[in-house]
């Protein structure tokens, strides 16, 4: 078990869905410290509730009970604006589809959280650079994410989650879409930016070779509780 | 989000969907200039309407006349005990009076007198009438065969067309030509000529007024089809017409000399009638008040100018009514977009809010696509509208001009009714992307993010 100081901690987080009378129990009682600069891995199956657990860490979602709390902040009791400002100014998120916008250039889609943040433009035209040239995209900062393969794109979504210099980062099976040379490949790249930058990395994968791998520490979810929770040696 | 970059994002976002969002926008602008047409037609007619109505002196005149005139001589007197306010003579005294009065801008009298006019060994009998030189922006004289007086004391004349075919056909080759004028001459009697009997007699007699015949040569200058005079005060109209300052100074007798004869002052003419012209039709009543005041009858139209601005109201609420209806189906057409690009777009609202984007971000976002859709289609439909009525003014135009009638401008966009349509466009499409834009801001981004 991890001995830092807490920089993410969860209280006996739940998360219940209503299907009728029907109560699924997405997320059950599950408590979790995350010290600062950690790679920690999500690992289960799919159903297990990683991806669900990540949403409310991310603060893209509340949970029914318990508690999250980042940066002396109780995520489940902030106010929609203030969950918004967390997620612009703390967070970076890379998810398994890429979510790029199709309709913008690359440049612009990582221009996108600095448009939010009300970043002067001044400064943004260099973050944008910055950002790009640290995922080696910086020759294809006009190209659409249709003229970009599954690799770039994925890395052009890494660029726009580290634009904002956000102190944690969360992938939602950053691997899934794509193949294993470009799955590794992303996976370095995580790695390399969160010795660079020190910042948190929290990952979901169901991949456990990967989680082993590139994470330094491994909590294990099956039927949305935490099963074991182990430090990578 | 800051607007500038608030304003980015939405016209990108209706750039790319240009087909869609165009066809929303022409929607709107449909219903602007719908809107906008009929409210220019509405406009067009009332100021086509007051223009000519206002330019014909009709109302924007009293007609004042001597109460002893007005009762005539043959009514019965008044029954009740009170005695009557004897009425002032309608004299150059009571012109001057008149013409103090505020917001008064013009007093003449009413020179008209029946007498004989020759012209190429004919004669004829027929009315005069002296035409005061404000009546040369009326309306009447557009369009007439040569031109109006070229001064208030010319030696000119102008006259009627059906008189002046019976002069000569076609009318237009009288225009150049002279005729004559025959009249009686009003010539008061105040010197004494010691060699002159009559004079003495006069003189014995305290004083008294001749009747001279007179002739006048006059160049014809115009030839006119309607007629300037018809229907003021109700006096019917003449054919031929004179510059009133020249017509004053002939001297013409008129009826009432004899009764100004009889009041003992026959030096000062009293004439029939005279018009007081007012800066607007909304001076009648006041000015008409003060003339009562000073004991003389009164006449107006401004009762007809009050309904048919009544009936002018009505017939804009109507067809505002009716390009309001017009706007209220291009506002659906806004709804209906704006509903169908959340859900298309739903994804994307998913992503805006896990990279931080408020709900009060999002729900902007759809707030200024539905205004720049309002805007934009506001300016082409306010052109739109515009084209249309220029279109009408030209069709009418072309039938007008086939009737032998003067072109009519029948529309007209004021820059109050362009700015309020543009201004109502967005404001109809902000309304209409209340709902849209509600509910894209209500999403859930885990959701909305799960969406395909």
């Amino acid at each position: 078990m991890p001995t830092a100081p807490a920089f993410i901690q969860a209280e006996s987080v739940s998360r219940e869905y209503r299907l009728g009378e029907t109560i699924i129990h997405a997320v059950h009682e599950v408590s979790l410290n995350i010290a600062k600069g950690e790679f920690l891995a999500l690992l289960g199956s799919s159903g297990s509730g990683k991806s669900t657990l990540l949403s409310m860490l991310a603060g893209l979602d509340r949970p029914t009970s318990g508690a999250i709390h980042v940066q002396e902040r109780n995520l489940a009791e902030l106010e929609a604006d203030e969950l918004a400002r967390y997620r612009r100014e703390t967070v970076g998120m890379v998810f398994q589809t890429f979510n790029l916008l199709p309709r913008m250039t690359l440049e612009e889609n990582v221009e996108l959280p600095l448009r939010l943040a009300e970043v002067d433009r001044g400064e943004r035209d260099a973050r944008v650079g910055e950002a790009l040239e640290r995922v080696r995209l910086g020759a294809r900062r006009k190209h659409r994410p249709s003229e970009l393969s599954g690799g770039e794109q994925q890395r052009g979504a890494l660029a726009r989650a580290l634009v904002n210099r956000p102190a944690i980062l969360f992938a939602d099976e950053p691997t899934g879409n794509l193949d294993s040379v470009n799955g590794e490949q992303i996976l370095l790249l995580l790695r390399e930016i969160q010795d660079s930058l020190g910042m948190t990395v929290i990952m979901v994968t169901h991949e456990r070779p990967l989680a082993e791998r590139f994470a330094n520490r491994i909590a294990l979810l099956a039927d949305g509780r935490l099963v074991s929770d182990g430090v990578q040696a | 989000m800051k607007k500038r970059d608030l304003s980015e994002l939405a016209l990108r976002n209706l750039r790319e969907a240009v087909l869609r969002n165009s066809l929303t926008t022409l929607g709107v602008a449909v219903g602007v200039a719908s809107l906008v047409a009929m409210l220019s037609l509405g406009v067009g007619l009332q100021t086509l309407a007051s223009q000519r109505l206002t330019r014909s002196g009709l109302f924007d005149a009293v007609f004042v006349m001597s109460q002893n005139n007005f009762r005539g001589q043959r009514r019965p007197a008044a029954t009740d005990a009170t005695p009557k306010k004897q009425s002032p003579p309608l004299d150059e005294d009571a012109r001057a009076q008149l013409a103090k009065l505020s917001n008064v801008t013009e007093v003449y009298p009413q020179i008209r007198f029946v007498t004989d006019v020759k012209y190429a060994g004919k004669s004829e009998t027929t009315s005069v009438l002296g035409l005061a030189d404000s009546t040369r922006s009326s309306g009447a004289f557009e369009g007439m065969t040569g031109s109006y007086f070229s001064s208030p004391t010319a030696n000119e004349t102008i006259l009627q067309v059906e008189f002046a075919k019976e002069l000569a056909d076609p009318p237009a080759t009288l225009i150049g030509k002279d005729l004559t004028l025959r009249y009686a001459e009003r010539a008061v009697l105040s010197k004494v000529d010691p060699s002159d009997p009559e004079s003495v007699l006069d003189a014995a007699m305290g004083g008294g007024v001749s009747i001279v015949p007179r002739e006048k040569t006059l160049r014809i200058v115009g030839v006119i089809e309607s007629d300037p005079s018809a229907g003021i005060g109700g006096f019917g109209g003449a054919r031929v017409y004179l510059p009133l300052k020249m017509a004053e100074q002939l001297h013409v007798a008129q009826p009432d000399d004899l009764q100004a004869f009889l009041n003992g002052n026959p030096a000062k003419p009293a004439y029939t009638a005279m018009t007081v012209r007012v800066h607007s039709p909304k001076d009648v009543p006041q000015v008409e008040a003060a003339i009562k005041q000073m004991g003389f009858a009164t006449f107006s139209l401004l009762d007809a100018t009050k309904s048919l601005r009544l009936v002018f109201t009505v017939f804009d609420l109507f067809l505002g009514l009716f390009g309001s209806l017009a706007l209220t189906v291009a506002s659906l057409g806004i709804i209906n977009t704006l509903v169908m690009a959340i859900l298309e777009r739903r994804r994307e609202i998913g992503i805006l809010k896990a990279l931080g984007a408020t709900d009060r971000d999002v729900r902007s976002l759809f707030f200024a696509e539905a205004g720049a859709m309002g805007f934009f289609g506001g300016i082409f439909g306010v052109t739109l509208g515009w084209l249309i009525g220029v279109a009408l003014t030209w069709g009418t135009g072309i039938y007008l001009h086939r009737q032998n009638l003067p072109g009519v401008k029948i529309s007209y966009v004021p820059w109050w009714l362009a700015l309020g349509a543009v201004i109502f466009s967005i404001a109809v499409s902000l309304a209409a992307g209340l709902y849209p834009a509600g509910r894209a801001a209500r999403l859930n981004p885990v959701e909305a993010l799960r969406y395909e």
